[in-house]
């Protein structure tokens, strides 16, 4: 990809949780206590991004992410346009890069990009002008979905450091684990990640996690954070059955125990991952972290157009 | 079995520091040839250039028929000579596949016009590669083929995998195997370990590979069958190989220069250029792989060379086809990695090069004496030169090289008696 030719300037974006210090991850969490004060506010409009265009460029489908990205801009006065790739020229076969290359010709301030594959959002940040925000590229990062929940911990729990969050279910096909262990290890939180054999990458304790095929394990988190059971995995065999998965993991209120909050990144499947009971009671912080979308993306937009790019680090070598 | 252009051979003379470690030479000499043949060897100044025994590439893929806009006889061949090769294998996984000997005879008829290096054409295993039926392998074999492979796949079939190696006896050709459990293998983009797991990308694991590798080996044991080992990558693989050897089966390997510099860290770029199957493995992987070329067990180095268009590499790395280019940064790619840390002796690296893949296709080994063919290639050691995609005489650049700094250069290719490349 060397022909393409090198950003105007350096710019800061949201790519990866990796890309984040621990300063960058509290300075938007204290951006974003500030926007919800603001929030509470009779009219709910700040002027704070007047003229500045957000774009959504949407691969998958999304319904809390996209929606609080598009609410996120224009609560903040930016002019915003949604791309979803269903009724767009992606629907011809264009490119992304072609797709990129024709949305910078406006020149957008923000680009915020999910797409089913590792990478999409670092590709469109080679190819524009533009600060980009990545929203879930394949099963790679979600960084502001992890961003969001940090902000929902810290807020039902006064505090991130020294939680202890277990994470159960579909490890392997998670975009929000991944984003999630890494974010924890940031601000001094561990993480325990809890699901059968099939689902628990092989490697990833790499990240700074315990792993655990016992549900048992999550009796000394903190937070219990529920995977979403994806339906469409039960015909690659990765679990025998739903009814099996729900009988070993799901988290009911027997698994539950007094002063733990549960979460979940939406949306649910009750009744497989979650007991009804569990998503319904007063431990459950999933509204909460609906809430805390719309300030978390609305302080991630102002972070990237305002603080200064990330310092040039050495380029990945090729050889080792 | 090898196909190259028609017309003159050259007379020439080289001088330098003459390296043929099969013959046991390592001496100053002059080299003279004469209408293609070498026709004096005499004492020579030793002088700034290596010359050896040119280079023999066992895989790789020309894209022609089908995909000319990657690859095309003429410019593959280009990049060979450039690359310090005498002789090249070319795969048959091309839009059509090669299965039989009309598409077989036409890429004969063209290479005699187009083919600056010479061609071994490999001819499909199963007819479409779809592993189903056996192609006619005896017309195959008269028509020219130079082995039998269902490259870019593997032969699912347990029990076609045995027939093949059977029937094959007809012929004097070898079987070259791509091993791939595909249910293994299935939704993967990268090695199965840490950084797949922390990037999210689909896993590849090793077991993918070593398995089928040890099914092929039992069956070319139980069948005494000869049996050659394509662009291994896991230390599994290896031991595999190791225990047939021991045990007697006529098995031979080869690996390519990626595999033996980069390990799976190098995905962590997203670069698609890192983007091969089988995938870059892990470090005890690449260092089992290393030790294996240097006791001989793996006797080929192999480029793979793969070209691809851009537009299919400048896309997000789950999207994008696996492969890289190869023939034209092996040698230098390889003598910087592996020869200056003093991994791998030069000696053994031009043996890996050049007979041991000629053996293990039972191809001429290219040699340096009298009365023998000019095949040659010299070499500056001591030139630094920037891989760029403007450098290549491929017509893609998919090289996991780009903007790296290599030590050694080809200078000068002697294929067949003509001088092919000249820097």
């Amino acid at each position: 990809m060397s022909e393409l030719r090198p950003p105007a300037s350096p710019r800061r974006h949201l790519l990866s949780i990796a890309d984040l210090d621990r300063r960058d991850v509290d300075r938007i969490l204290d951006t974003a206590q500030s926007l919800a004060g603001s929030l509470e506010r009779e009219v709910k409009k700040l002027p704070t991004l007047r003229g500045r265009t957000v774009v959504n460029l949407f691969y998958e489908s999304s319904t809390r992410t996209l929606a609080s990205f598009e609410l996120a801009a224009k609560r903040l006065s930016a002019d915003t346009m949604s791309l979803r790739s269903a009724g767009s020229s992606v629907d011809k076969g264009e490119s992304l890069k072609d797709t990129a290359l024709t949305l910078a010709a406006y020149e957008p301030d923000v680009i915020v990009v999910r797409h089913p594959s590792i990478g999409a959002p670092q590709l469109v940040a080679r190819l524009t002008d533009a600060h980009v925000v990545n929203a879930g590229d394949g099963k790679h990062q979600h960084p502001t979905q992890a961003l969001l929940d940090l902000h929902t911990m810290r807020q039902a729990l006064g505090r991130l450091e020294g939680l202890h969050v277990a994470i159960v279910g579909d490890v392997l096909h998670s975009r929000v684990a991944r984003s999630l262990v890494q974010a924890l290890g940031l601000v001094g939180a561990r993480s325990t990640l809890v699901g059968p054999p099939t689902l628990v990458p092989r490697g990833i304790e790499s990240l700074g996690c315990e792993i655990s095929y016992d549900v048992g394990a999550i009796a000394d988190a903190d937070v219990v954070y529920v995977l979403r059971m994806q339906q469409e995995r039960m015909g690659e065999a990765f679990v025998p059955s739903l009814r099996e998965y729900t009988a070993v993991y799901g988290i009911t209120p027997e698994r539950v125990r007094g002063g733990q909050v549960v979460m979940h990144p939406g949306p649910m499947n009750r009744g497989v991952e979650i007991d009804p009971r569990v998503a319904d009671s007063a431990a459950a912080l999933v509204t909460d972290q609906v809430r805390a979308g719309l300030v978390v993306r609305m302080a991630v937009l102002y972070d990237v157009l305002t603080v200064a790019p990330v310092p040039e680090r050495e380029p990945a070598r090729a050889v080792a | 079995m090898l196909v190259g252009r028609n017309g003159r051979s050259d007379s020439l003379v080289l001088e330098g520091r003459v390296l043929a470690p099969t013959q046991g030479i390592d001496e100053p000499l002059r080299i003279t040839v004469t209408d293609g043949v070498v026709s004096a060897l005499e004492p020579g100044a030793p002088g700034a250039l290596v010359i050896a025994p040119a280079f023999v590439d066992p895989h790789v893929h020309l894209r022609t028929p089908g995909r000319e806009d990657e690859e095309t006889l003429r410019s593959g061949t280009e990049a060979a000579a450039a690359g310090g090769y005498c002789a090249i294998l070319a795969m048959p996984n091309t839009e059509p596949v090669v299965d039989s000997a009309a598409v077989l005879g036409a890429l004969v008829e063209r290479a005699r016009d187009d083919a600056v290096v010479p061609i071994g054409f490999m001819a499909a295993i199963s007819k479409g590669q779809h592993g189903d039926e056996l192609t006619e392998m005896v017309e195959l074999a008269e028509a020219g083929a130079a082995a039998f492979t269902d490259d870019g796949r593997p032969v699912v079939s347990a029990g076609l995998m045995r027939r093949a190696l059977q029937y094959s006896a007809l012929t004097e050709l070898r079987l070259a195997l791509h091993c791939e459990e595909p249910s293994l293998s299935r939704g993967g983009h990268a090695h199965e370990g840490s950084v797949a797991a922390e990037l999210g990308i689909g896993p590849y694991p090793s077991s993918a590979e070593s398995v089928m590798v040890e099914r092929d080996l039992s069956l070319a044991g139980s069948e005494s069958r000869p049996l050659h080992l394509m662009h291994l990558s896991a230390r599994e693989s290896v031991a595999a190989l190791d225990h047939a050897l021991a045990s007697g089966v006529a098995a031979t390997g080869e690996v390519t220069p990626h595999h033996l510099v980069l390990t799976d860290e190098a995905v962590r770029s997203l670069d698609t250029n890192t983007k091969m199957n089988p995938p870059l493995r892990g470090e005890g992987d690449r260092d089992a792989l290393r030790d294996a070329l240097r006791r001989g067990a793996i006797s080929c180095v192999a480029t793979d060379h793969a070209p691809h268009a851009r537009q299919e590499k400048d896309v997000p790395f789950e999207e994008a086809p696996f492969g890289v280019t190869g023939l034209e940064t092996a040698f230098a790619a390889l003598y910087t990695q592996l020869v200056i840390p003093g991994v791998l002796t030069l000696e053994t690296l031009l043996e890996r090069m050049s007979a041991g893949p000629a053996r293990a296709f039972g191809l001429d080994e290219p040699r340096i004496e009298v009365g023998a063919r000019a095949n040659l290639v010299a070499l500056d050691l001591d030139v630094a030169w920037t891989v760029t995609e403007e450098g290549f005489r491929s017509l893609s650049a998919n090289s996991w090289l780009l903007g790296e700094t290599l030590r050694g250069r080809v200078v000068q290719t002697v294929a067949d008696g003509r001088t092919v490349f000249q820097a």
